[in-house]
């Protein structure tokens, strides 16, 4: 009886072997050790850069970001001349990677759902011409549109001298497409304020719709009301205000146009061909998302009266987002990183300026990496935290 | 914790560093038979790809000699090609055993960035070119101007310098490579290009019609070119500064390629002796076969002959000696004495 007890007994009391081939410790067990390779490797690595930054004698430190900087850069959000320091050029950088990245995501986004929607079209013309364009354009790699777009521009365009105008206002040369520039005159703010406004209005109306319609089942004039506070309202501020803006018109003076504003051809052979290559990408995600929602769900809607654009508002399309959403945040992600592709062809972003010419200029390798790496995870955990929250609010809620 | 920091911050870049940078370079050099050396991308010249697909020009020439310096054969070299920009990180990496690219000797490369420059084998300073239809007579009259310049260079420093003390604004179009700037400059995405006089001399000689374009007067900055490799190997340095010194020495003392052999069977000039090993052993005191002079002449020629045939008045080049004629011939070219 006693020698029963202790056969039965062995599962509670411990037992070395059992740290292995009980499934529960084993899996401590092996997490551990992984853990424990992890943090060996990392060290192992981190010691080997610290003993080799020794060895070559160099110092790990971020102090130089305060050193002039000496260098120009040609394209700039904010003030910033060779005077300036290496932290300053690496903000520069920064506005040039968030312009390129927030241009790109807008144009990418806009084309993408034109072709996402082309592709699905019954018009045979149409949909063939998406899908050649799709098929085309995605399997070309992104860096190859990018100096492709920009070879064209450089070498077919014309000169600054024999550039090509559009009404006295616009020019279109090979150094870039120049455009007149908005000065707001002090009585601008009228606008503005107007605008901020409207927009208060529109949210607080479409608020007090809602509730309505849920209590009386009536429907307000949404849309119109929508625009004419935000646009409409706006633009009667500025005609009675008396047009407080004028425009600076660009003006060749020497070797280059002076005054408005400047679209340099690397920034527009970047936006244009990160926008094309990743609109192909969002046109396929669109398609699918629609494709998605069965078209019973359609017939129901239209079984039930409502008009074809309410059924796309109201019953496809936040059904074919919850499809669509999170692969366009990764595509997203892609865009911003891919621009760092700027440096092919010379448009300033951060890898040019902190990570490519303060790095450079300064030897500090090890440092300017660990500043890109860090903008990039912070820009990319950025855009996908927007993400979320978006796919959060369009998520299915259950009554 | 700081250790740990930095320990862990240091893992993220990890790659850049992980090269060995100790001293003994010759031996890790003879232990792998050839020498690593780090050219330019390709400026006429210079450096540039013969028929039959090897690099030739000025620099490389100076690696050939080092290279015959050490194995007595001047094709133990490999290169790896660099850009103003990657070439300090693969020098430091020890991606490669020295550079001889074109690269100027500034306080700062030589002690924040930790290089040793052996020497200066070609005098330089930075220049502007022009097309001529412009009508610009003087750099002063470049304002708004768009430059093309390569990025990490001292030339884009100097030419923000330039700009700001003499007040004046310009567009800055940031390129990699020679043969980019080139490409932007035909194309009149900028209205000049700026680099070494030499450098533009040589750019010049490959465009459509070299003589549509001028070289202004006008030289902004001083631009010591010479070979460099990592500092802490002081053998190594040495091996480097005294090859590139026995071709200029050969020239002061009139041996060339063709009487080098006739030479070093000795002569009744003793240096000559010593730098060619007919008397003597210094190649030993910095562990080189004693005959490193001869080797080194008789596969690349001296100093003079080097210019006479990659860059001089009779190739498409066309640079003048200038201040890179010896001292005795009225430039500054001076090599201390093989004692
Ligand atoms: N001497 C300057 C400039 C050197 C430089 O980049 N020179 C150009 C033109 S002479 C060059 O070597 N380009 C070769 C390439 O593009 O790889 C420096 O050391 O910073």
């Amino acid at each position: 009886m006693t020698d029963a007890t202790v056969l039965t007994k062995p599962s509670d009391a411990f037992s070395l072997t059992k740290l292995w081939y009980d499934k529960k410790y084993r899996s401590i067990i092996l997490q551990m050790i992984a853990m424990a390779l992890l943090f060996g490797a990392i060290f192992y690595l981190a010691g080997n850069a610290v003993s080799n930054l020794e060895k070559l004698g160099k110092t790990f430190g971020f102090d130089f970001l305060w050193a002039p900087a000496g260098y120009d850069i040609n394209q700039r959000l904010i003030e910033y001349d060779s005077r300036s320091s290496h932290f300053r050029a690496g903000l520069v950088g920064l506005l040039n990677t968030i312009l390129i990245a927030v241009c790109g995501i807008i144009l990418s986004t806009i084309i993408g759902f034109a072709l996402g929607v082309m592709r699905l079209s019954p018009n045979w013309l149409v949909n063939r011409l998406s899908y050649c364009y799709i098929e085309f354009v995605r399997n070309v790699p992104v860096l190859v549109h990018i100096l492709l777009i920009h070879g064209v521009i450089v070498t077919t365009l014309p000169r600054t001298k024999d550039a090509l105008n559009f009404g006295d206002n616009f020019f279109l040369s090979n150094r870039g497409f120049f455009t007149p520039k908005p000065l707001a005159e002090p009585l601008f703010y009228v606008v503005t304020a107007t605008f901020v406004a409207g927009i208060l209005f529109a949210w607080y109306y479409r608020r007090g719709a809602r509730i309505k319609q849920e209590k009386t089942g009536q429907q307000s004039p949404v849309f119109w009301v929508t625009l004419g506070a935000i646009i409409g309202a706006p633009i009667v501020a500025f005609i009675v205000t008396g047009m407080p803006l004028n425009w600076e018109i660009p003006e060749l003076k020497g070797f280059n146009f002076k005054g408005g504003l400047a679209l340099k051809p690397e920034f527009i052979s970047l936006w244009l061909a990160l926008s094309l290559y990743t609109a192909a990408f969002i046109g396929e995600i669109v398609r699918s998302g629609i494709e998605a929602v069965s078209h019973g769900q359609t017939e129901a809607a239209s079984a039930l009266g409502l008009p074809r654009g309410r059924t796309l508002n109201l019953v496809v399309i936040p059904q074919a987002l919850r499809v669509i959403i999170p692969p366009l945040n990764s595509n997203y992600m892609n865009i911003t990183k891919n621009s760092s592709l700027a440096i092919a062809i010379g448009y300033m972003d951060v890898v040019a300026t902190i990570g490519g010419i303060s790095l450079n200029q300064t030897g500090r390798e090890m440092e300017c990496m660990i500043i890109v790496l860090g903008i990039y995870l912070a820009l990319s955990l950025m855009i996908s935290s927007v993400m979320n929250w978006y796919n959060n609010r369009i998520k299915l809620v259950e009554r | 914790m700081k250790t740990f920091t930095k320990a862990a911050l240091a893992v993220a870049a990890f790659g850049v560093v992980a090269g060995n940078a100790q001293a003994g370079t010759l031996q890790d050099v003879m232990a792998k038979g050839h020498v690593q050396c780090g050219i330019s991308t390709g400026v006429p010249g210079f450096a540039f790809t013969d028929d039959a697909g090897n690099w030739q020009g000025f620099d490389p020439a100076v690696c050939q000699a080092v290279a015959a310096a050490i194995f007595g054969d001047a094709s133990a070299v490999k290169y790896t090609t660099t850009t103003g920009k990657t070439r300090f990180t693969a020098l430091a990496s020890g991606e490669v055993d020295m550079l001889a690219r074109n690269t100027t000797w500034t306080f700062s490369r030589d002690t924040d960035l930790q290089f040793e420059f052996t020497g200066v084998n070609y005098y330089d300073g930075q220049g502007f070119m022009v097309s001529k239809d412009l009508g610009v007579s003087s750099a002063k009259d470049l304002d708004g101007a768009s430059v093309c310049i390569q990025t990490g260079t001292t030339t884009e420093l100097n030419l923000a310098d330039f700009f700001r003390s003499n007040g004046m604004s310009y567009e800055a179009v940031p390129i990699e490579t020679n043969d980019e700037a080139r490409t932007n400059y035909t194309a009149g995405r900028c209205d000049i290009y700026t680099t070494d006089a030499s450098g533009l001399a040589a750019t010049r000689s490959t465009l459509d019609d070299p003589s549509a374009h001028v070289i202004m007067p006008e030289i902004i900055s001083k631009e010591p070119l010479g070979p460099l490799v990592r500092h802490g190997d002081h053998q190594w340095g040495d091996v480097v500064r005294w090859v590139l010194n026995a071709l200029i020495t050969a020239e002061e003392l009139g041996v060339t390629q063709a009487n080098v052999d006739e030479m070093a069977a000795g002569t009744n000039n003793p240096e000559i002796n010593r730098m060619l090993g007919a008397e003597g052993d210094l190649g030993a005191m910095t562990g080189l076969p004693k005959d490193f002079g001869h080797q080194a002449i008789k596969a690349v020629g001296n100093y003079g002959e080097i210019f006479e045939r990659f860059i001089g008045p009779s190739t498409p080049i066309g640079l003048e000696r200038g201040l890179n004629a010896l001292w005795t011939q009225g430039g500054i070219l001076y090599s201390p004495p093989f004692r």
